[in-house]
């Protein structure tokens, strides 16, 4: 059915779908700018790298099906999805890892499904997830310290192999807490430093959650989700701590390191393959926080967010259809009140 | 339900909250009514509401006065309609009229003579004298219908039936922006509304009147606690209620007054309540006691595509062309011409039709203030639809459904209860026109369901004449072997005891057995009362706006008068549902 109509309402809708992933895009900034600022401008090359690759592969997709370019090239969801691949590489991966990524992304992801509003999985962590176990030397290539730009564009683009970069690259302090706690230190010994010292990953967290907490306020995204995953992850860590604080890292370390917050406001409220109603989205949230913490803690992967998203998303036609919100006058009916 | 909350300036009363809803920019003009100059022209279509269209009493060339019928109500769910000035039948024809669906009806024309001679009318002193009987007839004899834009007949709302209610609730929220005829009318006609409510309250039998008006209409509430005042009226109350859309909306109202929810598929009545709009009570009152018939009602004429934004006291039958001329013209070529609010309204084909008893609104949008025409987008699941129904649905799992064609699971979703407020559009970011796609799979429903009673009814025909051929067959069988047997018998000698029990025989053969199981077998018998019971339920389920409900019963079918019944409380429901109804 084409949705010219002069049905009602008659108003002018505000909100697009262009918009409000502008809105979600412009929310990323201070995260990414903290990116920048700890692992240098590699981050920026990635993003800008996958970003192209989508929108070639969106418009490729769209030509294939004999859909119309216009609308959906301006809905700029191709461009978040590559952004949200592009944070989540290593700064010093090779360029042909953003684009595989990207374009594993929009076409693995999106279009064999039918494209926006079909894709039962989130795009982002498809693309993602074919990285992490296609190349999974590459994506450990994360730097101790901001890389400068001679060595981003040597790494990026100069075909440096990932054994000479030994020198600049180490683990995140999630890996290194795994690397630690195999080798049977305890937390303190195996981590490398508080989340929160230079060049802590704590301060990426806090943009990623500064701009999701603008998103609420902004109303692109409900609570809902990420507060049930922030709730899910704390939980389980603050479970596991109190068991065992030698073995099991803090909640604070755990809800402050990693894709934590980037995870939980930006990918996990995904509308597309997330849950949709309100008790839904709940449970949902809190699966997936509950999934990053089995897999950082036992899993054969430093971080879970990928996993745990796309794990959930299987549930989700199962949590829409059971987690209803009450109807009007279903259920509880009102009575006089004599 | 809701969190209570208070607010209000008096007595504080305790508000419940509805969920969903949107604060909208309200438009409202604060205007005094005017009088519009008599039209040369008046249109009167045949139905002006939900049931069945009304009967031309007039022909052409007859001369008639203000106040006279010249359509008769024709079936339970049908109400009269009056010439609203004096003068001459020019036409009955086919003429566009204000519809959804664009299409003509058949309409009673009239030339004015500009008179304006009324025809003589009966008076009444005391109402409470009055049999509730007779008063709903002089209602529904004046041809009043609710106001609030539904149109539905006022008096088979004044009969509750065996329902006990105690509370009227008066609708004067008026929640959807632009619209602030029922502001003017509570401003101006305050006296009536409250001796209108007084009136209701003695038809229904309840104990007390709470008038809900939004905050937003300072000068309607002022002058109601005025009336009230000065009648003593202590058992009327004005509550303010918060300015939220669709606050107006007959259940949202009775949610935000009195925290009790109508429960699905049902009545106001079922929880003790009676709703009508605030010129509803105030029509009543007029109709009862002066015997005015309902001839004029205030129209809203407005918008920013309007010169001078207007509210008009019109003669019902007014073409829309003079309103907008009255109220200085379009300010805009090619401006939208919407019947109704912006929310719910529907787009007027052209601006010759008539304003009708349901016209609340004529809004003229001009094309920067519509939404652009313009291909929707998939629907991404966001869930900003689900935040702001009202009705507790989930508008994107019904759109998901409804457009894939499945349209029982639309009904597992509670299609039927949708209100079609258009909140979800109004927020839906790939602009998809939700409450079309609604009420395309409503309708398809309703097709549906006739279909299948049609289909049902065909069947039992056939079933029904197999076994009459059945029966005749046994009887043509039975004859032929009660003539061999006394053939036989004949033939043995005649042996009248012989003869005798053949006889017995082939008759008891020829007793059809379908018959005797047909009324004495009980199970049978609940069989049959089952499936009426499930023929009336699907009969009200699907009765269609434009349905002749009542006057297709024959009024000694109980089953087809059970039918009717259930259809017009379907159809009451369905005027119910609509913001702003008087319901
Ligand atoms: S608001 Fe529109 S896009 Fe969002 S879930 Fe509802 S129907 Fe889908
Ligand atoms: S139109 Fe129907 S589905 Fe949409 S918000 Fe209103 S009640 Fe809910």
């Amino acid at each position: 059915m084409s949705g010219v109509t002069l049905s009602s309402p008659h108003l002018p809708v505000q909100p697009s779908v262009g918009g409000v992933m502008r809105g979600v895009l412009l929310a990323l900034i201070p995260g990414t700018a903290a990116m920048v600022w700890l692992l240098g401008i590699g981050v920026l090359i990635n993003i800008a790298v996958c970003v192209a690759a989508c929108l070639v592969t969106e418009a490729a997709c769209l030509r294939l099906r004999d859909r119309p370019l216009s609308p959906f090239m301006r809905d700029w969801t191709a461009i978040l999805t590559g952004a949200l691949i592009g944070l989540a590489l290593p700064p010093l991966a090779p360029w042909w890892i953003a684009v595989i990524g990207g374009v594993s992304g929009i076409v693995l992801g999106k279009h064999l499904y039918g494209g926006l509003g079909f894709n039962p999985f989130n795009p982002a962590m498809v693309g993602y997830v074919v990285l992490l176990i296609s190349f999974p030397t590459e994506l450990t290539l994360w730097t101790v310290e901001r890389a400068d730009v001679a060595t981003t564009l040597a790494a990026q683009f100069g075909g440096l192999g990932a054994s000479a970069l030994d020198a600049v690259t180490a683990a995140s302090p999630l890996d290194g807490l795994r690397t630690g706690l195999s080798q049977n230190l305890t937390v303190d010994e195996a981590r490398i430093a508080s989340v929160f010292a230079s060049g802590g990953w704590g301060w990426v967290n806090l943009g990623f959650l500064l701009g999701g907490l603008w998103m609420i306020w902004r109303k692109l995204i409900t609570w809902q989700i990420p507060v049930a995953m922030l709730a899910g992850l704390g939980i389980m860590a603050l479970v596991f701590w109190l068991i065992d604080g030698d073995r099991h890292a803090d909640p604070l370390f755990h809800l402050m390191s990693g894709a934590a917050m980037l995870g939980a406001f930006f990918i996990a409220t995904d509308p597309v393959s997330g849950a949709t109603t309100p008790r839904g989205k709940l449970v949902f949230g809190f699966g997936i926080g509950v999934l990053v913490y089995l897999i950082r803690q036992w899993g054969g992967y430093p971080d879970g967010v990928a996993f745990g998203v796309l794990l959930m998303n299987m549930t989700v036609p199962l949590l829409d259809t059971h987690l209803q919100p009450r109807v009007y006058g279903q259920g509880k009916a009102g009575r006089p009140d004599r | 339900m809701g969190r209570p909350q208070t607010i209000g300036s008096q007595a504080k009363p305790q508000l419940w909250d509805f969920p969903g809803g949107l604060h909208l920019p309200e438009h409202k003009i604060d205007a005094p009514i005017r009088s519009m100059p008599l039209p040369k022209t008046l249109v009167f279509p045949l139905a002006q509401h939900i049931g069945a269209p009304a009967k031309p009493v007039v022909e052409v060339g007859d001369k008639v006065l203000r106040g006279q019928v010249i359509a008769e109500a024709d079936g339970y769910v049908s109400t009269p309609v009056h010439a609203s000035t004096s003068g001459k039948v020019i036409a009955i024809e086919e003429r566009p009229v204000a519809h959804p669906s664009g299409l003509s009806a058949r309409c009673i024309v009239l030339a004015s003579d500009g008179r304006d001679k009324a025809a003589p009318g009966r008076t009444v002193e005391d109402f409470k004298a009055l049999e509730l009987v007779e008063l709903r007839n002089i209602v529904r004899d004046a041809g009043v219908v609710g106001l609030g834009g539904a149109a539905f007949p006022s008096f088979i709302k004044l009969n509750p039936g065996s329902a006990r209610i105690d509370t009227l609730v008066l609708n004067g929220a008026e929640c959807e922006p632009y619209i602030a005829c029922d502001q003017a009318v509570m401003a101006e006609e305050p006296a009536d509304i409250v001796r209108g409510a007084q009136l209701i309250m003695h038809a229904v039998g309840a104990r007390q009147t709470i008038i809900g008006i939004e905050d937003n209409k300072p000068r309607g509430i002022a002058a109601l606690r005025k009336a009230i005042g000065e009648q003593q009226a202590s058992n009327v109350r004005v509550v303010v209620v918060p300015s939220r859309y669709p606050q107006g909306g007959e259940k949202q109202l009775i949610q935000t007054l009195t925290g009790r929810e109508i429960p699905s598929e049902g009545l106001p009545l079922d929880i003790g309540i009676v709703c009508h709009n605030v010129a509803t009570a105030s029509a009543v009152w007029r109709a009862v006691v002066y015997g005015e018939p309902l001839t004029e009602r205030v129209i809203t004429v407005t918008g920013p595509g309007i010169k001078t934004p207007s509210n008009l006291r019109v003669r019902l039958g007014t073409p829309v062309e003079d309103l907008v001329a009255a109220a200085g013209g379009l300010a805009e070529q090619g401006a939208r011409l919407v019947m109704g609010g912006p929310m719910m309204g529907f787009a007027l084909p052209n601006a010759r039709v008539p304003a009708v008893k349901a016209t609340n609104c004529i809004l003229a949008l001009r094309q920067a203030d519509v939404r652009p025409e313009e291909p929707a987008m998939p629907c991404i699941r966001c869930g900003a639809c689900a935040e702001v129904c009202p009705a507790g649905l989930l508008p994107q799992q019904l759109y998901w459904h409804a457009r894939a064609g499945e349209f029982d699971k639309t009904q597992n979703y509670n299609l039927f209860d949708c209100i079609e407020c258009g909140c979800c559009a109004q927020v839906c970011p790939s602009h998809i026109p939700l409450v079309q796609h609604y009420r395309f799979a409503k309708t398809e429903i309703w097709a549906e369901e006739r279909e299948k009673r049609k289909a049902d009814a065909a069947r039992e025909r056939h079933e029904f004449r197999n076994a009459r051929l059945e029966r005749i067959d046994a009887e043509k069988k039975a004859a032929r072997a009660a003539k061999k047997a006394a053939l036989q018998a004949k033939k043995a000698g005649g042996d009248p005891v012989g003869d005798a029990i053949a006889k017995a025989k082939a008759a008891k053969q020829a007793a059809p057995e379908s018959d005797s199981k047909a009324t004495d077998d009980p199970i049978a018998a609940a069989k049959a009362k089952a499936q009426a019971r499930k023929a009336q339920k699907a009969q009200a389920e699907g009765a269609v706006p434009s349905a002749a409900a009542a006057q297709e019963a024959p009024k000694d079918d109980p089953v087809a008068a059970a039918l009717a019944k259930a259809k017009a409380a379907k159809a009451a429901k369905q005027s119910d549902d609509k913001p702003d109804s008087d319901a």
